[in-house]
């Protein structure tokens, strides 16, 4: 780190990546970080704890547990780097299932009642996006409105009754695997190298993080901010889609009653994965990584017989730990 | 509008009218078309029923750095809102290299090479210095049918642009939060800079700086106008205003008072004018 004071001294080296060292005396790659040192952390401490949890076939269990929630995460994230929050994610959830289940009920094909069920949630981040960036309604209670409208519109739906779905497609889904690598953590993987190219890789991405960061600034430089936080809550309405087809896969049934733990576990891994709440800054494999470690708490706490009681006392724990830390490093 | 009508605004010959119209100077002083890169002419903005600008008439040359002055609330800030294409003026007319122009945002204004720096900075904070400098003006390159940013190219050419204009930066890789105000503002005024602009709008460049770095960017600006830009600086500060510009346009109330070429005014005369005790009216 020899005259880094001059630009004119090290032109060239600078234009190139930053090497580790810079990397490793940035505060923010230790935020980034967070999630995934603390996850390495506890798969050692509950490997030690309990030999059953480093089995395979628990690995593959906490990997095909933790896929749907890292789905909803990064759609959380997205629209958190904007500055903003949905609740509605895991309602929209809900109700693409629903949406899914009831087309499959009517006699429709699996392959159009998932089509379906990614409109249905896209729809719901359409509403929330149109409510939030040219309806100037704060996203606290505009997609607190909308939890409560898809939630409602769930029920209405199925006329609160949760429809089994007998699909091979569906089965396919949830038990099989491309190698070794079971197809819900194959999606999930694409879902996060998707939302990282995104972010890191594209204008668009740039651009959110512009509109999260300064929204005022980003406008003066041109950027149509609404239309980036519209584009941010559809693409979280799609996941939540997506999520949905999961979701019925692996309970085998469209289920009406909204799981607000999802919602909740969402914000909590977004927070452990060292995005600001402000938006602005984080990134999507933390997120990620937070989500897994929330999967992977509960996963080795049952393994060590601790109550499910418990369970959510120490989620909390973690995530206001990981906050707290946020908070003093920057 | 031809570039014969702006010819004629300013070989008209002198009028009762023309003299008297608000903050038109002697006849002596009048520039040349060909000298002249910006004209406002007659500009007035209503807001409902309150009038910020009153017939507003005044000129940037090419290649100078023509400053603006005033109290709060004179209209300045208002004025080059109508000329970045923030504000879309009531009534009169803006020509931009011998063209009539109208901005409808302040992407076309930027387009046709009006950049403007902001009081308030418009960089963020979050970003690193090269995002920052390429903001919506990303380079892509084409992959298929998806256009995946060019992470390379831009650092590269952002530290070409700081090394062009001398500005020294711990790492091109920093967040804007770790520098100081004086860099930041040196990275938001490279930035309007670059990209082919023609005219550079400032408010209040150093407003916000101390000392040592106020020095920093005022060395900027000038070295800016080396290279042959033309500046258009709003101040507050007088002392800064006579060190830089070659022209100084005087505002009060919404209106033009008063015009001087910096080498014919002193310090005194222009306080005398933005009170209100001198004018050329």
């Amino acid at each position: 780190m020899e005259e880094r004071s001059a630009l004119t001294t090290d032109s060239v080296a600078q234009a190139e990546r930053l090497s580790w060292r810079e990397r490793l005396s940035d505060p923010e790659f230790w935020i980034n970080w967070t999630a995934v040192i603390a996850l390495a952390i506890l798969v050692i401490v509950f490997g030690v704890a309990s030999p059953a949890f480093l089995s395979l076939g628990n690995i593959r269990a906490v990997l095909i547990a933790a896929a749907l929630l890292v789905i909803l995460t990064v759609g959380q994230t997205l629209v958190i780097l904007t500055g903003g929050i949905d609740l509605s994610l895991a309602a929209t959830m809900t109700w693409a299932g629903v949406v899914l289940g009831q087309v499959v009920a009517h006699g429709g094909n699996i392959g159009l009642a998932s089509l379906l069920a990614i409109v249905a949630g896209l729809l719901v981040g359409l509403i929330n996006g149109l409510l939030i960036a040219w309806g100037r309604i704060p996203d606290f209670i505009a997609t607190l409105g909308t939890l409560s409208a898809a939630s409602g519109a769930a029920l209405i739906f199925s006329s609160g009754e949760p429809v089994t779905i007998v699909s091979t497609f569906l089965l396919q889904l949830a038990t099989g695997s491309l190698g070794p690598v079971p197809y819900f953590v194959l999606i999930a993987l694409i879902v996060v190298l998707l939302g990282h190219v995104l972010l890191f890789y594209t204008r668009f991405g740039t651009h959110l993080l512009a509109t999260g960061g300064d929204a005022e600034a980003a406008r003066a430089m041109g950027i149509r901010t609404a239309r980036i936080k519209l584009t941010a809550y559809v693409l979280a309405g799609g996941l939540a889609g997506l999520a949905a087809i999961l979701f019925t896969a692996r309970i085998g049934a469209a289920e009406p009653a909204v799981d607000t733990s999802y919602l909740l576990n969402s914000v909590a891994a977004v927070v452990l994965g060292g995005v600001s709440l402000f938006g602005g800054r984080g990134s999507i494999a933390g997120p990620a990584a937070g989500a897994l470690l929330l999967t992977v708490l509960v996963n080795g706490l049952t393994l060590l017989g601790v109550s499910q009681f418990y369970q959510p006392v120490v989620v909390g724990l973690a995530v206001v730990l990981a906050a707290l830390l946020v908070r003093y490093w920057r | 509008m031809s570039p014969t009508e702006f010819e004629r605004i300013f070989s008209a010959p002198r009028t009762p009218e023309r003299d008297s119209a608000p903050g038109v100077p002697p006849r002596s002083e009048v520039p040349g078309p060909a000298e002249v890169l910006l004209l406002v002419e007659r500009v007035s903005k209503h807001f409902g029923a309150i009038v910020a600008l009153q017939e507003v008439t005044l000129w940037a040359r090419r290649g100078e750095i023509t400053a603006i002055v005033g109290d709060n609330g004179a209209g300045k800030s208002t004025l080059i809102k109508c000329i970045s294409g923030l504000h879309a003026p009531s009534s009169g007319r803006l020509f931009f290299e011998g063209k009539e122009v109208h901005f409808a945002s302040p992407q076309e204004a930027r387009q046709a090479g009006i950049e403007t720096v902001y009081q308030n900075l418009a960089v963020i904070e979050d970003l690193t210095v090269w995002q920052n400098i390429f903001l919506n003006r990303e380079r892509v390159r084409r992959l298929g049918p998806f256009a995946v940013l060019d992470r390379r190219a831009m650092r590269r050419e952002a530290l070409r642009m700081l090394q062009q204009f001398e500005i020294h930066l711990p790492s091109i890789h920093a967040r804007l939060r770790r520098l100081s105000g004086g860099q930041r503002q040196a990275i938001a005024i490279a930035r309007a800079a670059s990209w082919g602009s023609r005219l550079l709008i400032m408010d209040e460049p150093t407003a916000a700086l101390g000392v040592r770095e106020t020095r920093r960017v005022e060395e900027l600006i000038l070295r800016l106008r080396e290279q042959g830009l033309a500046i258009l600086l709003i101040s507050h500060n007088f002392e800064q205003v006579l060190r830089l510009s070659q022209q100084v346009w005087v505002m009060r109330s919404g209106r033009v008072v008063g015009g001087r070429r910096t080498s014919e005014t002193t310090s005194d005369e222009l306080v005398a004018m933005i009170t209100g005790v001198k004018s050329d009216e």
